[in-house]
């Protein structure tokens, strides 16, 4: 009686080679990128050294290494950090703990899609109009950072939204039945037990700041500085400029050069996505609840 | 009577309640400070290009001549051909990589399982996060000289490069949001039609796929709009020269790119800064109709 039938037997070929056609689609999405990366370690890894990482560009930047624009980056990714990561995880305790249901807080959401889609060159066009010109900061880390810090904001939302929702309400009725003010229960109970999941999203907003190009090129970053940044409102060289600088404004930049920049940039990018990757999902397997 | 104490106990405004009162509105503030930064980034994008929209912008022309010289004299400034190097090489990015993402996502939410799956999660979501002025690099020295090689043609650079690009920039993004629309659809449904004999294909084809098509369609839509508002890849691989392109391998410039190559040599307050601002406002406005179709789109599917 449950003898396979001719249509049993068509059914399971249709859905074999379904699965084969798509497991081949995305084999082809990840091969052109692991293509990618090992030509980039390839040809990148030769020009990788102490020196190369610690010494500034020389010889109309065709030679030397990339210091300046290293040092420049976290000063970059610092100071947004400082600036997006309070009013970041302000937004998300509003929205996960208080905010209600309704129209207000259904902007909120709309404007923080909205914040994650704009084009980075328009947050550019902003950073200029708003910080350099209007606030008056001149082309200058600040400036800079403050556009960075509006672009990657979403991104420290979303992510703590996302691990204070994950804290089980009982905890917080347990709180509020004991006398505990609102705050008293997120700053003593919510917060402790996601911590660890802002975190991630802090790591994953590092990731992000230090690979945008666009938002810096005329906010802070320069082409070419003979000495590191002392304060927020130098400006500063950056590794990801450093990279469209060399592939594109500098003729006769040697070729090792170029991929040891784009190699350090994606190495530095990618480790710390994955450091995020690997944090989320420890947490998840010592999760308590 | 300890009741009636208590009560006046709990009444009574002490520092907790103020330090309670005061975080609640510093949250408030931060909650807002979204909608303030969106607002913010259009006042101050407008206020640049209002000068050029009242002053010597001509509508028609602006929209129509494909001649982008703002620094000829007279000066034209016509987006027609930037905006046919957006449109080319944003569609040949979707038509990439819309199938094989929404592919990928299909054999990830539904046919992978355990160790494969987390990991293909893990590649995808590294994928996602490569900077652009990588992806530019890599069409500028791996994609270039590739081209050139096998199609046989004097320059690599343009709709093809950057299409391709594109469409592996937008595809993990694309494919991890379709993932998590077909994640939402309900496991009951799934074995609702499990138990009625139905094969795992025919599931996913006549169950899954139709319950998630929302979700699916926005995915496709926040894709385009990745793609669209893309600029460092774009400007490096494009090849960036002004044309209506009749050939994948012309070379094109795009919207966002004529931005990023040409704010830095306008004079601030010039009428170029400010037609440079004016293609911001467009940039803005699209991105956002794209986003907002998109949040209409899955909110659409709540309602019914």
């Amino acid at each position: 009686m449950f003898a396979a039938t001719a249509l049993d037997h068509r059914n399971r070929r249709t859905q074999r080679a379904f699965k084969a056609l798509f497991g081949l689609m995305t084999l082809m999405l990840i091969t052109p990128v692991i293509i990618i990366l090992t030509v980039l370690v390839v040809k990148g890894g030769p020009a990788l050294s102490m020196e190369f990482l610690f010494s500034a560009p020389s010889n109309g930047m065709t030679a030397g290494g990339i210091f300046p624009a290293l040092v420049g980056t976290v000063w970059l990714v610092a100071v947004a950090l400082l600036a997006s990561v309070p009013v970041g995880v302000a937004s998300a305790i509003y929205l996960a703990e208080y905010a209600p249901d309704n129209w207000f807080t259904r902007l909120i959401n709309l404007a923080i899609i909205n914040l994650a889609g704009v084009p980075s060159i328009v947050h550019a066009l902003f950073g200029v109009g708003a910080f350099v010109l209007f606030a008056g900061f001149g082309e200058s880390i600040l400036a800079a950072s403050l556009t960075l810090a509006v672009m990657t904001l979403p991104v420290v939302i979303v992510a703590t939204r996302e691990s204070l929702q994950a804290v089980p309400k009982a905890f917080r009725e347990a709180c509020w039945n004991m006398g505990a003010t609102r705050w008293q229960t997120i700053w003593k109970v919510v917060l402790p037990n996601s911590i660890s999941g802002i975190l991630t999203g802090v790591i994953l907003e590092v990731s992000r700041t230090s690979g945008e190009t666009a938002p810096i090129m005329f906010t802070g970053a320069a082409l070419f500085l003979p000495f590191l940044p002392q304060g927020v409102l130098d400006q500063t060289m950056a590794l990801s400029l450093h990279l469209f600088v060399l592939s594109t404004q500098v003729p006769n930049v040697p070729e090792h050069l170029e991929y040891g920049v784009a190699l350090v940039l994606i190495g530095m990018v990618l480790a710390m996505n994955a450091l995020s990757i690997g944090f989320r999902v420890y947490l998840r397997g010592r999760k308590k609840w | 009577m300890t009741n009636i104490d208590r009560t006046v106990d709990l009444d009574r405004r002490g520092r907790d309640w103020y330090i309670d009162k005061a975080v609640s509105w510093l949250v408030f503030v931060g909650g807002a400070s979204a909608i303030v930064l969106i607002l913010g980034i259009f006042a101050f994008v407008t206020k640049e290009g209002l000068g050029f929209i009242l002053g010597p912008m001509n509508f028609v022309e602006f929209f129509t001549n494909p001649a982008w010289r703002p620094t000829s004299r007279p000066p034209t400034y016509g987006i027609l051909a930037l905006m046919a190097g957006t449109a080319s090489v944003t569609g040949l990015a979707m038509l990439i990589s819309v199938p094989f993402s929404l592919g990928a996502a299909i054999y990830i939410g539904e046919f992978a399982t355990g160790k494969v799956r987390e990991t293909l999660k893990v590649l995808v979501e590294l994928l996602a996060a490569i900077p652009s002025v990588v992806w530019g690099f890599i069409g500028l020295s791996i994609m270039n000289p590739l081209i050139i090689r096998v199609f046989n043609v004097p320059l690599g650079l343009g709709i093809l490069n950057s299409g391709i690009i594109l469409g592996l920039m937008a595809a993990p993004i694309m494919t991890t949001i379709a993932e998590d629309a077909l994640k939402a659809v309900p496991d009951s449904y799934r074995e609702a039609a499990e138990a009625m004999g139905a094969s795992r294909w025919q599931v996913i084809l006549k169950v899954v796929l139709p319950a998630a098509k929302h979700g699916l369609m926005a995915a496709v839509l926040l894709g385009v709009g990745r793609g669209f508002g893309e600029t460092m890849a774009v400007l490096m691989s494009s090849g960036h020269s002004i044309n209506l392109p009749t050939s994948p391998f012309d070379s094109v410039r795009a919207l966002t790119a004529t931005i990023a190559a040409e704010l830095g040599e306008a004079p601030g307050g010039s009428d170029h800064f400010r037609a440079l601002f004016t293609i911001g406002i467009l940039l803005f406005l699209v991105t956002f109709a794209i986003n907002l179709t998109a949040d209409i789109v899955v909110r659409g599917k709540g309602k019914r």
